[in-house]
């Protein structure tokens, strides 16, 4: 024993005690594993939430001085961010500006063009702004950030945006900086105006960047309310000088000094950008994210037969999304601060944890054999896969290792994070997903429980009586199990993948549900990062009505204020024909004076009474301190990008504000007016006057309310052409892939083999050669002739019915009964059989087919028929020195009379209907004449046997008494195949014609005293009745060739299928006899037949199953099984198909065609194949071996379908 | 530094030409004998396969493998432009439409190719590909290339050898971990070593430029890119061509109608 293989029994049984105890204790370990999973979770807390929003941190600006780039060690509250110069100081000069008083004789543009005209001259003040101490002479020039060439893409900005030089930004550089053209300019408003960009622009504009405060609050426009004009000169400074800054604001307070203004000056703020997410970081993000969620879907797609999927697939994605936030926490703990951008490395770490082991654990579980206890299956699948999990983590762990080798700072503490991940998502996988399947293993085990009860309750289950009056149609067989696949009304169809995807989106609702996340994300979003300056709107609202910033000093309440600035509609006209006189009194009022004596009784207007037009009253309050904060976040970062500086993960410090007041008289604005300033339209009226101020947030609201509503049309709409409203229900439905010849399937899944261990029928003591059940009973015929009657419930051998004859045959061992059944002797055997009609000279066989050959030739064109017979029925001699070679005989009292195939120990031809089989009536009618013929087909309904013989004879035997009830002696070919429907017994024939017979009993009371109450040994009639038993309806010639199945199915429609030795499938119709459809499709017999309500299976010797539609005949799929399998079939329920092997049989989906699972009967599998194979009531399967009968229960195996 | 890495580069590739010069010419003959082969043979197949069903079926597989392709070249475009340029989306999408509008198509036609080649030279070699074929799979595999990608683009890394010798060891892991097929491993080599020339080329004629081009006109890591994305390529051609149905077109197209 290598070290290996003992390391490998050691983990495989930790592993396994480790399963019995989640198992076990389910409840506390997984309150233990969320305790856990929050304590791990908790150092979270302290990171900084992820965002693009930026970061700010104030410190004093006496003491400042530049933050060295090492970390120092009392940090204190200092962000780790603030280590090193910042990027750039931003000194703003903050003037206020206003004609004051306001005269009646100024027109609106006066407001702002003396103001802004007097930016030029603080420029020149500023610019030459000198300090001279000991130190040396500095100036602005030294200080500034000297920024080189814009951007390549800004060149419409060049004319505006300084280039090589400081970085020094005002409204003058509208006009360069250059006082001329300024006063040149005649239409200001254009000129700011023609550098907006065109539509809606939530970011920082140009105008924003040169004023240096919001458009709203500049007051440049012919609306302003308050007639103060605001705005900065912005100095960007590179590097810090405190003895510059303060002598330059002491000169500035000096030259205009503020009289009212009290602005906080001693602190700096220091903004720290993140990263900014654009578009073009935003794309592969998107596309990274998009390749989880397919992987995530893919992986968790895999998870089946489990109780619920969605709950598995959940726990799965939260095993891995808490072992990520778990080493992220564990990681913090320990000291180490993630610097990776965590929303783009998760999606990669996830990939590299994996879901892998989760689905493995899930796969493993639930393969084991579902008779156990939960308990010991959670453990057996764990230490069956111990092994491979264990090495899948020790490789992982390498490579992961080789990784952090790499030295690689990003990706060292890539690997960091991804071992630890590793490490706690197996310790989740362990404990959490574990107890999780556990606890779903367990419920789906009480599920099936429950849903077994009722079902033995009322065990056995009802027969459907043979005879039934034909208006009745009967009703669908209730079965005492139901093998629910999740989801059956789309899981029936074998839909291309395509519609399922559709479906499935249709079916969840998934489109709605995603659209409504994605808006309260988007919301959320926007709420969030404030892009569209929603927040500093509603700080600029809540201001404006704030008494703090009112600036309107005439102790008016504010809708006062407001009604009063703008003059009515009707003083327009008289405000700007006054102009021409105005100018001949300039002499400036007393700043106090009203001036509404003039306005208000032209106007009419009584508020204008109290009105009068304003002086100007320039007001410093709290929010001209920092007054940046209502500009945009993305402003700094915008203005520092045109010259390609970027902000991200960098920190600007923000100096306090130079405030600047500035008074102008009347006639200073009138002075600086320019000609065409006066022809400006008058300003309308108070109502249109409020338009423009919030037009832009309207507008956003209807585009955004349109968008949404065109986006959900447009989606409604797909979802109506995609999904209508019958899906599900079209019954035709088309295989795109057969999957049978994959080893395994295309997830990589083998489907699990497993073995039980059957219930064995002994008695027959040749090969079986007929099988019948009705679910209660079970008959059996073997090559023998001798019928057998089981009680398919506990295998008990109710009823023997002796071959006729066989008191002549010298085989003695024939009739040891094995097993507890009743036991017939020929004594016992052979009145029974004499009570019956007297039987035809067993002779008459081959004499008989002759005439009816000529019969056909009749109905038929004989030019085709003239072939048929020597080459079906007649041509014998070749055949049978054949099949003397191919079988040795069996017993040695048997061997003179019967050919026997397939001696139960050499390899079997695995062909039920082989030629061989069709010759015993040669040697029968040659060799003894005097025996009965060999039973060919048999049925079994209620308690009526139907055997076809050779002779062409139908009988009809009475289960329980092992009685001969009826006889039916029209044909006289041999009967190859029968099948029961309803009162009508639909015999094929070896000639390949098809005969209808009806059975009439005289007491069809009885039929319904036995519908009426459940006992179900009931007989549906007594044997006092007398049955008769006619033909009704021959069909010559349906095939070619001889049929070789026959099957009914009365679900939808009546209809019979018969499957012949041409390959061809005929559907025929019941009532009438007559043919729906035929199809062909095997090389060769088709031996075997089933059906159910959509779809018809047939098997041939070519070892093909096909699956056909029912309806319209098309084949929907086919699978090819290995050689000498598939010769039987049977269907358990509408979408499970189980079929027989070499010693086992195989389970298959039938709506996708994938082998579920392959069961094999027995150690004994010695290579004998399960030749018949017939689906009981109770989800038993009984198939035959050789001589034996094997009765297989699997609710096992379909509780672990299901 | 650099003359001296360049000698040893030389002296180690000499004495290898050297003890290999015997072998050199049979072996050459022989590959040269099998490529042929396996070129005919896949030349005729495919032009039987264009008479048969399967050429729907193909079409279909190349167009998907193109469309990922371009997307992926969209995508992974992107992410090498934004080390550059930092905060001008407007800008950046502009340049990335704009510059160079053949790449996306080269990359879409490039991935049907190989994701094609693979499934083929599996069919003929005889061993299908069975290592985890599965979608979840496939996605991992894009996943870790579009993060090798990301690595490339997006990391600090010493120096351009350290970076060169990090993205080929991913890649190697990337087809240990996904491919593992010998097939895979010589198409990838293939095709990174025919990309990695005609790359060279074009940048050679001035077609194409980079920005930092470290090694003769190009970056040294492209060829691990390229030997990635062949080998994810080649996943997503195996996957679909397991997937594709085996059925016949007429089925297919059966089906389409009826649904």
């Amino acid at each position: 024993m290598t070290v290996r293989e003992r390391l490998r029994e050691k983990i495989s049984a930790a592993f396994y005690r480790h399963g019995l105890l989640c198992a076990s204790y389910p409840v506390p370990i997984i309150l233990f594993t969320s305790a856990s999973i929050l304590a791990c979770c908790y150092p979270l807390l302290r990171l900084p939430l992820p965002g693009t929003g930026p970061v700010e941190f104030t410190t004093r600006v006496r003491d400042y001085t530049v933050p060295s780039h090492e970390p120092q060690g009392d940090l204190g509250e200092r962000p780790d961010w603030y280590r090193g110069p910042p990027v750039a100081y931003i000194q703003q000069v903050l003037v206020k500006a206003a004609v004051s008083p306001w005269d009646s004789t100024l027109v609106p543009v006066d407001v702002f063009r003396s103001p802004l005209g007097r930016v030029f001259s603080l420029l020149e003040e500023i610019r030459n702004h000198v300090h001279n101490d000991g130190s040396g002479v500095r100036s602005l020039e030294a200080l500034c950030l000297q920024v080189t060439d814009l951007l390549p893409g800004l060149r419409r900005m060049q004319t505006v945006l300084p280039e090589h030089g400081c970085l020094l930004v005002s409204p003058g550089n509208y006009w360069q900086n250059q006082r001329e053209l300024f006063d040149s300019d005649p239409d200001l408003l254009k000129t700011v105006h023609q550098h907006e960009p065109k539509g809606l622009h939530t970011s920082a504009t140009l105008r924003d960047l040169l004023f240096g405060v919001p458009v709203k609050h500049t007051g440049v426009s012919l609306y302003s309310r308050k007639r103060v004009v605001t705005y900065t000169i912005t100095m960007v400074l590179g590097s810090y000088d405190a003895r510059f800054l303060s002598s330059l604001r002491a000169r500035l307070r000096q030259l205009h000094p503020s009289v009212n203004c009290s602005l906080r000056e001693d602190h700096m703020v220091h903004v720290h950008f993140k990263e900014e997410i654009g578009m073009a970081e935003l794309i592969p993000l998107v596309t990274t994210y998009i390749i989880l969620f397919a992987y995530i879907y893919f992986s968790t797609r895999k998870i089946d037969m489990v109780k619920s999927k969605w709950g598995l697939a959940l726990a799965a994605v939260v095993t891995v999304l808490s072992s990520l936030l778990m080493s992220v926490g564990l990681c913090t703990l320990f000291g180490l601060t993630p610097t990776l951008n965590g929303g783009e490395i998760f999606p990669y770490l996830v990939v590299v944890i994996g879901l892998e082991n989760v689905l493995v654990l899930t796969k493993s579980v639930v393969s084991t054999p579902v008779d156990l206890e939960v308990k010991l299956r959670i453990a057996q699948g764990l230490s069956n896969e111990s092994w491979s999990i264990m090495k899948n983590m020790a490789t992982e762990l390498c490579i992961i290792l080789i990784g952090y080798f790499t030295l690689v700072p990003a990706i060292q503490e890539f690997c960091l994070f991804a071992v630890v991940g590793l490490v706690s998502d197996f310790f989740l996988q362990m404990f959490f997903f574990t107890t999780v399947l556990s606890i779903d293993i367990r419920r789906m085990e009480l599920a099936d429980l429950n849903r077994r009860l009722p079902a033995e309750a009322g065990m056995p289950p009802p027969k459907p009586g043979p005879l039934r009056p034909r208006e009745a149609p009967p009703p669908p067989r209730p079965s005492p199990y139901t093998i629910t696949l999740q989801t059956p009304a789309f899981r029936n169809l074998r839909l291309p993948k395509r519609l399922r995807v559709v479906y499935f989106l249709a079916r969840t609702r998934l489109a709605q549900r995603f659209i409504m996340v994605g808006t309260v994300i988007w919301i959320g979003i926007l709420a969030y990062t404030d892009p569209a300056g929603l927040r500093t709107y509603l700080a600029a609202q809540v201001s404006e009505q704030s008494p703090l910033g009112e600036g309107g000093a005439g102790g008016l309440p504010p809708h006062l204020g407001v009604a009063s600035v703008f003059p009515g509609p009707g003083g327009d006209p008289a405000s700007t024909l006054s102009v021409l006189p105005a100018p001949a009194e300039p002499t400036p009022l007393p700043e106090n004076q009203s001036q509404g004596h003039h306005g208000a009784p032209r106007e009419g207007v009584p508020h204008q009474a109290q009105a009068p037009p304003l002086v100007p009253q320039i007001s410093w309050g709290a929010e001209d301190e920092e007054g940046w904060r209502r500009l945009s976040f993305r402003h700094w970062p915008s203005l520092f990008s045109y010259y390609n500086i970027t902000l991200a993960k960098r920190y600007i410090s923000i100096l306090p504000v130079i405030p600047v007041t500035l008074h102008l008289s009347p006639r200073e604005a009138i002075e600086t007016r320019h000609p065409q300033d006066t022809r400006h339209p008058p300003p309308p009226s108070l109502k249109t006057n409020d338009l423009p101020a919030d037009l832009t947030l309207y507008k956003v609201a209807a585009l955004g309310l349109a968008a949404g509503v065109l986006l959900v049309l447009l989606l409604f709409c797909l979802y109506r052409v995609l999904c209508p409203r019958n899906y599900g229900q079209n019954g035709v439905a088309h295989g795109r892939r057969r999957r049978g010849d994959l080893p395994c399937d295309d997830y990589g899944y083998s489907p699990p083999i497993s073995e039980i261990s059957p219930l064995l029928l002994r008695g027959h003591s040749m090969d079986i050669e007929c099988l019948a059940s009705d679910g209660m009973l079970l008959a059996s015929c073997c090559l023998a002739g001798q019928i057998r009657v089981w009680d398919a419930q506990t295998g008990d051998c109710l009823t023997v019915i002796p071959k006729h004859g066989l008191r002549r045959s010298s085989s003695s061992g024939c009739w040891e009964q094995r097993d507890g059944g009743r036991v017939f002797d020929e004594d016992e055997g052979y009145p029974l059989r004499r009570r019956t009609t007297p039987r035809p000279a067993l002779f008459e066989d081959q004499p008989d087919l002759t005439p009816l050959i000529d019969t056909n030739f009749d109905s038929q064109p004989p030019s085709h028929l003239l072939l048929t017979p020597p080459r079906d029925g007649f041509d014998f001699g070749g055949l049978v020195e054949r099949a003397y070679l191919e079988h040795e005989p069996p017993s040695p009292g048997l061997t003179a009379s019967y050919p026997s195939p397939s001696p139960p120990s050499g390899p079997p031809p695995q062909r039920r209907r082989s030629l061989g089989y069709i010759q015993p009536p040669v040697p029968q009618g040659q060799g003894t004449p005097d025996w009965e013929s060999a039973v060919w087909a048999m049925e079994l309904r209620g308690n009526l046997i139907a055997a076809g013989r050779s002779s062409g004879k139908l009988e009809l035997w009475d289960a329980v008494e092992g009685s001969l009830r009826c006889s039916n002696e029209d044909g006289v070919s041999g009967i190859t195949a029968l099948a029961f429907l309803n009162n009508r017994i639909v015999a094929a024939r070896l000639d390949g014609s098809l005969d209808f017979f009806t059975v009439d009993i005289n007491k069809p009371l009885g039929l319904l005293q036995y519908r009426g109450d459940n006992i179900p040994p009931s007989p549906c009639y007594s044997s006092e009745d007398v049955i008769s038993c006619q033909l009704t309806r021959s069909v010559q010639c349906a095939h070619q060739k001889p049929i070789t199945v026959l099957n009914t199915h009365t679900h939808t429609y009546q209809v019979s299928q018969c499957g012949g030795q041409d390959g061809a499938i005929c559907l025929w119709d019941v009532l009438t006899g007559s043919r729906v459809s035929h199809v062909y499709g095997h090389r060769g017999d088709v031996t075997s037949l089933v059906c159910t309500t959509s779809c018809v299976i047939s098997s041939g010797l070519d070892d093909l199953i096909c699956i056909w539609d029912r309806s319209t005949g098309i084949k929907l799929y086919s699978i090819q099984q290995e050689v000498g399998c598939g010769a039987s079939l049977g269907v358990i329920s509408e979408s499970l198909l189980v079929t027989g092997g070499q010693g086992c049989v195989s389970f298959w989906d039938l709506n996708f065609g994938d082998l579920l699972q392959t069961v094999y009967l027995g150690q004994s599998s010695d290579g004998q194949g399960v030749r018949q194979l017939v689906v009981l009531n109770n989800a038993a399967i009984v198939c035959d071996f050789g001589s034996e009968l094997s009765l297989v229960y699997v609710p096992s195996v379909l509780e672990k379908l299901d | 530094m650099p003359r001296l890495e360049e000698h040893c580069w030389r002296r180690s590739c000499t004495s290898r030409v050297e003890s290999k010069n015997y072998y050199r010419e049979n072996w050459v003959a022989s590959k040269a004998e099998e490529m042929m082969s396996i070129i005919t043979s896949v030349l005729s197949n495919v032009y039987g396969s264009l008479h048969s069903v399967q050429t729907a079926n193909l079409i279909r597989r190349g167009l998907v493998l193109f469309t990922v392709g371009v997307f992926l070249a969209l995508v992974l475009n992107l992410l090498q432009v934004q080390r550059n340029v930092t905060l001008f989306p407007e800008e950046v999408m502009a340049t990335l439409f704009s510059s160079a509008w053949w790449i996306p198509p080269c990359c879409g036609t490039a991935a049907a190719v190989v994701g094609l080649l693979y499934p083929c030279i599996d069919s003929h070699l005889g061993e299908p590909h069975k290592f985890k074929r599965e979608w979840a799979s496939v996605m991992r595999c894009i996943a870790v290339f579009v993060g090798i990608n990301h690595a490339s683009a997006k990391l600090d890394f010493a120096n351009n050898v350290q970076l060169s010798l990090t993205l080929a060891a991913l890649s190697l892991g990337l087809w240990w971990t996904f491919d593992r097929s010998r097939s895979g491993f010589g198409l990838g080599i293939g095709t990174a070593f025919l990309a990695t020339v005609i790359t060279q080329l074009l940048v050679y004629n001035g077609v194409y430029q980079y920005t930092y081009p470290d090694f003769l006109y190009v970056r040294s890591w492209l060829p691990c890119i390229f030997f990635s994305g062949g080998v994810t390529a080649g996943n997503i051609g195996r996957q679909l061509a397991m997937v594709s149905p085996v059925l016949g077109f007429r089925e297919f197209e059966m089906a389409e109608i009826l649904s």
